[in-house]
């Protein structure tokens, strides 16, 4: 809309500029670090593709995944995709109590997420299908619990946020705003990230 | 404020398009549908195996672009040009990483003496 971006781009106001450009630059090298996450991804991608079927004796992908868990995984990520960004909506419009309630159930999503996983891995574990049984199961622990520790970690930083802004009643100012989008370009990444995952790894592991 | 809310995404100086609740909901349903899609084809034993990977590659890419278009609201704007360009950079070492890594590793199995490749049955299948 003309008369936002005439607010946001501001216009003449020399200290509010030097700001916004502040920012961009700050989104644009949270960006190039996301790049080279991709990067340490792919090795973990790599290592899948290669050892897909060196079973070692032991259970194929047939065996052990079960996609009703892996649907319900995809569902709370893609929800908690969108929910974070009705945040980021919430968050142009300088209207911090809805971001709070949209960052908290992003954040229930993302737990949810994180829960069926641990309790995947903790059952395979107990089968005695933990990454040490073959290359192939390696290599999946490696992948898919290098992504669940990308997606603690915005766990925790979207907890520090939301403490920041909640308890500590920090202003959703110029500061905030970035820090919030940046966590966004984070958690929508890890999502993209998830679609590779359940392709590669689940949907053509049982196969 | 509120009409930021809806129709037009605009785009501030991080060159980073807010988008809308409209475009939040395209994004939604297009995953969803995209990826139903994927759990179909494989759950229901429809297709040949080439040609249910040839699928599930094909969705997973379209729900990628999705994402960064509707969630991601990346453009080929003159602001984002830069992110536009790390991000095809990425996809490219990307590309080389995987795809070198099952180069090498088939050309090995390929190589090797028939009693080793009994040993580990497994790298010996054909490479997808």
């Amino acid at each position: 809309m003309p008369t936002d971006a005439v607010a946001a781009h501001g216009g003449h106001d020399h200290h509010h500029d030097h700001a916004q450009e502040q920012m961009a630059n700050k989104v644009f090298g949270f960006w190039l670090y996301l790049m080279t996450d991709c990067v340490l991804f792919a090795t973990a991608f790599a290592g899948v593709a290669v050892n897909r079927h060196s079973y070692a004796g032991g259970p194929t992908g047939k065996d052990i995944f079960e996609l009703n868990g892996v649907i319900i995984e995809t569902a709370c990520l893609l929800l908690s995709s969108v929910t974070y960004g009705f945040a980021m909506l919430a968050a142009h419009r300088h209207n911090k109590s809805q971001v709070m309630l949209w960052l908290g159930i992003t954040f229930l999503f993302g737990l949810g997420f994180i829960g069926f996983e641990v309790k995947e891995f903790m059952h395979l574990v107990a089968d005695g299908n933990g990454p040490e049984r073959s290359a192939f199961l390696s290599s999946f622990f490696l992948l898919v619990a290098t992504h669940g520790c990308h997606v603690t970690a915005g766990l925790l930083w979207m907890a520090t946020l939301m403490f920041q802004m909640g308890v500590m009643k920090k202003p959703l100012n110029t500061v905030y705003l970035s820090r919030l989008t940046m966590l966004s370009l984070f958690w929508h990444f890890l999502d993209i990230v998830w679609i590779c995952v359940f392709t590669v790894v689940y949907l053509m592991g049982v196969m | 404020m509120d009409h930021s809310a809806h129709g037009h995404s605009h785009v501030d100086a991080a060159g980073a398009s807010h988008g809308s609740y409209t475009s939040y909901a395209i994004g939604f349903v297009l995953s969803v549908i995209l990826t139903a899609a994927a759990f179909w084809a494989v759950m229901s034993h429809s297709m040949s195996p080439g040609a249910t990977v040839t699928t599930i590659v094909i969705l997973a890419i379209v729900q990628i672009f999705v994402h960064l278009v509707f969630f991601l609201h990346l453009n080929f704007s003159s602001e984002q040009r830069w992110n536009v360009t790390a991000f095809a950079f990425a996809a490219l070492v990307v590309l080389i990483v995987i795809g070198g890594s099952l180069w090498i590793i088939h050309n090995m199995t390929d190589r090797m003496m028939p009693q080793m490749q009994q040993q580990l049955p497994g790298l010996t299948q054909q490479q997808g």
